[in-house]
């Protein structure tokens, strides 16, 4: 995980502006953490709870198709970014069907 | 006036996100989900004015910005006042044909409490009282938290700060909460709001009708604060809902002169179930509790009085 080359003092655009919207993405929060969400896909029944809440955000809705084990089929998946999630157990604490668990991060 | 809400379930709401993740707010900040959702609601076509405050300092540190709509950080005081500019100027371009006059452009003031309750006041009422087409969308973690948790307008009675210190004296915070979705609904503007992020449906579509109208709108957002309100990170939607289940907070909306409490409890919690969950009202002693619960069962009778039936229903548990 690297981070870019900050700008020196002549090279900044005029005015300080940021040129780049959204450029906080290659800030990675991810090593905040010491404990982090793991979504059981077969528990999950794709309320979203999780989705809504997360204040990152790091958890997205991808189109990717999901048949449980027990044969209920998803037209679609949630997913933990571990690059910014920062660990708050927000997820943990709104999921339901309680499909989220809940690891302390290895070294 | 009954409108149609716009967002039903979690299924109505747009995938797109206009917050980049890697912004420094805190683990467990609920700041991050309302405006998250704030920026779902008004889509790409926005331009926030931000006051000084936790989300302006944690989501642009030099060089990155978390924003993907145009956005700019004004001072505490005149997040209001500058909103107002952009949207006279924006009138102005409209006029004279540079911007395509039929496109429309959302602006929003985001400011925190302090801005609002305390510094921003002025700019605030200048703009309601002027009538700019401007949402303010206020988001109130009852204290400045930005700066290291000191007292502000909206830091409710008995609440540790570090200006509001528990000692054998003084007990928190002396003085009431500044009821200002009141002192703004007194500017007869066409729509004014609370929201809370733990009902996210009722917050968006308040989101939504605040742009809808003509003229200035305003949205009064609790937000639990971590850091300040001292609780576990993963409680903050919890904490949020407790506040609505205990009759504290009333999420209710005034559109054009008609008060509507938006979001019904039937059964009420006692409020100490709110207060057991922060590390900032540790302190209360069983009888200070009682002396708050029946405050709020006071404000409850007044609200329910107002609509005209029972919308916030009798302490339970």
């Amino acid at each position: 995980m690297t981070q870019e080359k900050l700008l020196g003092w002549k090279e900044l655009p005029r005015g300080g502006s940021i040129l780049k919207p959204g450029n906080s993405e290659s800030r990675y929060t991810g090593d905040w953490r010491t404990f982090k969400p793991v979504i059981l896909q077969d528990k999950c029944t794709r309320c979203l709870r999780c989705w809504i809440v997360c204040p990152e955000p790091a958890i997205y809705v991808i189109d990717e198709p999901y048949t449980t084990k027990s044969g209920r089929q998803f037209k679609f998946s949630v997913e933990v970014n571990y690059d910014y999630c920062k660990g708050c157990g927000m997820c943990v604490e709104e999921c339901e069907p309680k499909a989220i668990d809940w690891i302390e991060e290895e070294k | 006036m009954m409108t149609k809400p716009y967002f039903r379930t979690v299924y109505d709401v747009p995938r797109e996100e206009y917050l980049a993740p890697g912004h420094g707010l805190c683990a467990g900040c609920t700041a991050g989900t309302i405006v998250k959702l704030l920026l779902k609601v008004t889509g790409p076509n926005t331009i926030v004015v931000n006051a000084t405050g936790c989300v302006e300092v944690s989501t642009t540190p030099f060089p990155y910005t978390s924003w993907k709509v145009p956005w700019i950080h004004v001072a505490f005081e005149n997040a209001a006042a500058v909103a107002s500019g952009i949207e006279s100027a924006i009138k102005v371009l409209k006029a004279k044909g540079i911007i395509d006059p039929t496109k429309r452009i959302n602006i929003i003031a985001l400011a925190g409490d302090g801005g609002t309750y305390d510094i921003g006041f002025q700019a605030l009422s200048g703009m309601l009282e002027r009538g700019h087409k401007v949402m303010y969308v206020l988001y109130d973690n009852e204290a400045y938290m930005n700066t290291g948790i000191q007292r502000s307008g909206g830091t409710p009675v008995y609440a540790w700060t570090t200006t509001t210190p528990v000692g054998k004296i003084l007990k928190g915070k002396v003085q009431q909460k500044k009821p200002i979705a009141e002192i703004v609904a007194a500017h007869r503007i066409p729509y004014v709001a609370t929201a809370n992020p733990g009902y996210f449906a009722d917050m968006m579509n308040k989101f939504k009708k605040g742009l809808e109208v003509e003229g200035p709108s305003f949205v009064h957002v609790i937000q639990p604060c971590t850091t300040g309100w001292k609780f576990d990170p993963r409680y903050g939607i919890v904490l949020a809902r407790l506040a609505t289940e205990t009759g504290l907070w009333i999420n209710w909306e005034q559109e054009e002169g008609q008060f509507r409490v938006t979001v019904t409890v039937p059964r009420r919690k006692h409020v100490k179930h709110y207060f057991e969950l922060q590390g900032r009202f540790s302190h209360l002693t069983e009888e200070e509790i009682e002396a708050i619960q029946k405050e709020v069962d006071l404000e409850v009778d007044r609200i329910n009085k107002l609509v005209g039936r029972t919308v916030i229903g009798p302490l339970v548990e």
